[in-house]
């Protein structure tokens, strides 16, 4: 036996930057709300994109119950249902998952993973979540506002979005757009925190390629979140002065309830281009971080390596690179150019490749694991599942020869639930399961924890397969009913009462999650500083849950990559990060080999 | 590979290797991936990046309403002529605008080597002179302004042809004029710590609250040569074309 572990080496490189300088609050004020510690924004980000996520999830219960049981409720009319609709996909992708895998996972492990003792900009980081905060609240507000919020789909495209008719087209569509804008200049702050931290604040042998996978998912998201909300940003601006100056950006001459309006020659489909220039790399800012902590989920719980390192950081770095090159795909029904959908299907079809490479060595890894099914193995098996699932049906998708057929059709939303909602989110509630135990000290309840996830995910797939169907059938998405229409068959009507009860299902089943969170708080088994036997940085802290500052009195100093599991010939099946080599504990079995 | 000792600003020594050789080794090192940048300086080279897709997107979407309108666009060489001394001369105000953007370009250069050479007065002088480049250019874009809102030019009309050249013109200058009206006010904020001999203390900065050298000279340059870049770009995409 030559080596003990991937390229681990006792020299560590002496130190390039002084210690990080960390701010000392003195007051209650500064300590727990106006928070400058990484940590501390974490939990507020996490707790605030959980709460208004919370709503969307209220949300889609209405919307089913309208879809599964039309006419038996009153306060559901269809501009009721279509701002559901348009609420529960806005709050969804931006304010929770976004929010939530940046904000809070982001803020709270990057420092920790890469050893620093808090974000670079700690004044920065603190702007970033109030403001994030005063987007959720302006985006609140437009529920209570004359005409509601706005009812555009969360895709917002003009004219209609602005036009009379639309509900929210007086007060709702200007908060939503204000509310956009001010969460892109929150993120952009606590964006260019997180890149900097990984590229400029890592501890002393801490490379990019010994990193764990879930900040290199945070990375490269945040990466693309910089580069594509400019496209909302400017989008954004341009409807609000359509809307409220009565320039012509996106609107053409239209005549709108009869009365020919002052617009004249603007560019709808313009507004279609900067939104899916942000909207499709949005998709992959949601599903990195996933990625990322569904890898290290998978390796930490197969006690094996995880399979093809350095292919994962490539992939990840790849589709990052091609979400860029593949918006049209979301526009081959808009009228565009039909030579450009070629470009756009072969790029779209190209980006399965590394996915591809991703699910693959995903699968790797658990062969022959040493499996331990705890919760967050559960959810991101059941990630693994859904994933394949969803991509799966965006190769049909992104084909225009049949995506044409399908577009608007249940099947897309089918889709996008697969693999851009229930998949990341399975990812969450993993990853809230694993680092429970390090943001408060206790464990979560395990059995709970089972039911939560079964039913979740049982309950996916009696939502969605249907689902796929129907779109088949030609059911159309947004629709507020499809009573009458002839080509749809009578036992679509069941189908859609069938899936509405599983959605109540799981609905319900979040309850339970929310309960374990709180109980497992105050009741839940002591965690101490490693549970899981896991060997990045944030496990080996002196105190759980970690203090401002994060290591103690001096900075971890790593000699290897993330994934020294199983180890051939190590005493332990894990060796952490910041242990030499020289004092791995040799294992008696000689036939470690 | 060409290794030299190289000091740095705290007097450790740190290899330095050449050309793409040297990317591929501060890339594969730890810690940090730009060997003696400050955070501060990286930061806002990522921020300016972002902020370039901004711009990109207001340009492309200007370029794309152009060319997609259904009413002829005004001839910008007509439009923005001044008459002066009798002569109506194209472009006029836009080439002072531009050239005094330029020079004030010359002048935070000039800011941050005499700030690495921690020669005060000068820093100061230079910074300040470079804030008064960039208030009289926005003072001239206010002045343009004005001239084509009396001539009829509105963000939701124009008598001269397309509306959308009015809502492009606002809607961008602005944006520009916006960015430089905020530069104006850091490179006063800097000048006034370079006065104070703040950044000689190492005191913590506004803004970030971190604590900075001489480098908060060289980031402010790098702010505000960017936006004079953009309006490079500005000035060839709506006036030239």
């Amino acid at each position: 036996m030559s080596t003990i572990a991937h390229d681990a080496d006792d020299f560590v490189a002496p130190a390039e930057i002084p210690e990080m300088e960390l701010y000392h609050p003195k007051t209650w004020l500064g300590k727990y709300v106006f928070s400058q510690d990484a940590k501390v924004i974490a939990i507020q980000y996490a707790v605030t994109a959980m709460g208004i996520g919370f709503i969307a999830l209220v949300m889609s219960m209405l919307m089913r119950l309208q879809l599964g049981f039309p006419d038996s409720f009153d306060f559901i009319n269809p501009s009721v249902y279509i701002q559901l609709v348009t609420m529960h996909g806005m709050i969804m992708v931006i304010y929770l998952l976004t929010a939530l895998f940046l904000g809070g996972f982001g803020n709270y492990l990057i420092p920790l993973m890469v050893g620093a003792r808090d974000m670079v900009f700690p004044y920065l980081n603190m702007l970033s979540f109030w403001m994030y905060f005063l987007a959720v609240v302006v985006l609140v507000a437009s529920f209570f506002v004359p005409g509601g919020p706005t009812g555009a789909g969360w895709t917002l495209y003009p004219p209609q979005a602005i036009l009379q008719g639309t509900p929210g087209a007086e007060w709702g569509i200007v908060l939503m757009l204000v509310s956009l804008a001010i969460f892109i200049v929150g993120f952009t702050m606590g964006g260019l925190n997180y890149v900097v931290t990984v590229l400029q604040a890592r501890t002393r042998g801490m490379t990019l390629m010994r990193m764990p996978l879930t900040v290199w998912g945070i990375f490269m998201a945040t990466v693309l979140a910089l580069l594509a909300f400019p496209a909302l940003l400017v989008s954004a601006i341009m409807m609000l002065f359509d809307m409220l100056l009565g320039t012509s950006f996106f609107m053409p001459a239209i005549v709108s309830m009869g009365q020919p309006l002052d617009h004249t020659g603007g560019n709808p489909i313009l507004f279609q281009h900067l939104f899916w220039f942000f909207g499709h790399p949005e998709v992959y800012i949601v599903a990195l971080p996933a990625f990322g902590i569904v890898s290290d989920l998978l390796s930490v719980n197969a006690r094996k390596n995880i399979f093809g390192y350095r292919m994962m950081v490539w992939a990840i770095i790849i589709i990052g690179a091609l979400s860029f090159v593949v918006w049209a795909h979301h526009m081959y029904v808009s009228g565009m150019n039909p030579n450009f959908g070629f470009f756009f299907a072969t790029t779209t079809l190209i980006i399965a490749v590394p996915t591809a490479i991703k699910v693959y060595n995903w699968v790797l890894t658990l062969w022959r694991g040493n499996i331990r099914l705890n919760v967050p193995m559960l959810f991101a098996i059941g990630f693994i599942f859904t994933f394949i699932n969803g991509g799966l049906t965006g190769l049909f998708l992104g084909n225009v020869t049949i995506d044409l057929p399908l577009s608007d059709t249940m099947f897309v939303v089918a889709h996008f639930h697969m693999v851009m909602a229930v998949s990341p989110v399975l990812v969450v509630f993993g990853a809230i399961y694993h680092w429970y135990p390090k943001i408060t000290g206790r464990m979560m309840d395990e059995t709970l924890g089972r039911w939560h996830f079964w039913i979740t995910f049982v309950g996916t797939y009696a939502i969605y397969y249907p689902m796929h169907y129907l779109g088949f059938l030609g059911v159309p998405r947004r629709y507020y009913s499809i009573e009458g229409t002839n080509f749809i068959p009578e036992s679509a009507m069941s189908l859609n009462a069938g899936i509405s009860i599983a959605a109540f299902i799981v609905g319900a089943a979040q309850l339970i999650f929310i309960y374990n969170l709180f109980i497992s708080y105050s009741r839940g088994k002591e965690a101490g500083g490693n549970p899981w036997e896991a060997t990045t940085l944030e496990w080996q802290t002196a105190d759980t849950p970690p203090k401002h500052g994060n290591f103690g009195k001096s900075l971890p100093l790593v000699y290897r990559w993330a994934y020294d599991y199983s180890v051939p010939g190590a005493e332990k099946d894990f060796i952490p990060q910041n242990v030499p080599p020289s004092s791995v504990e040799k294992g008696t079995d000689e036939t470690n080999q | 590979m060409a290794n030299e000792a190289v000091v740095d600003d705290t007097g450790r020594s740190i290899a330095v290797v050449e050309g793409l050789q040297g990317v591929v080794t501060d890339w594969s090192s730890d810690q940090q991936a730009f060997k003696r940048v400050p955070w501060g300086k990286a930061m806002m080279w990522i921020f300016l990046l972002s902020d370039t897709f901004i711009f990109a997107c207001f340009l492309v979407g200007y370029m794309m309403v152009r060319s997609s309108t259904t009413s002829a666009w005004p001839n910008p060489s007509e439009v923005f002529a001044l008459t002066l001394f009798g002569k109506s001369i194209p472009l006029i105000l836009i080439a002072i605008m531009t050239f005094i953007l330029i020079s004030s370009s010359g002048t935070m250069a000039m800011a941050v080597k005499f700030g690495y050479e921690k020669n005060r007065k000068i820093t100061t002088i230079l910074l300040v002179v470079t804030a008064m480049f960039g208030a009289s250019f926005v003072g001239m874009q206010a002045f343009e302004w004005s001239k084509l809102i009396e001539e009829g030019v509105r963000p939701w009309g124009n008598p001269m042809g397309a509306t959308q050249f009015g809502s492009c013109f606002f809607m961008i200058t602005g944006f520009h004029g916006f960015h430089v009206s905020i530069g104006v006010i850091f490179l006063l904020i800097v000048a006034r710590k370079v006065w104070k001999g703040d950044l000689e203390n190492m005191k913590p900065g506004f803004f970030t609250t971190r604590r900075g050298g001489y480098e908060v000279v060289e980031i402010m340059g790098l702010y505000w040569h960017f936006v004079d870049l953009v309006w490079v770009f500005i000035f060839a995409f709506f006036y030239l074309w």
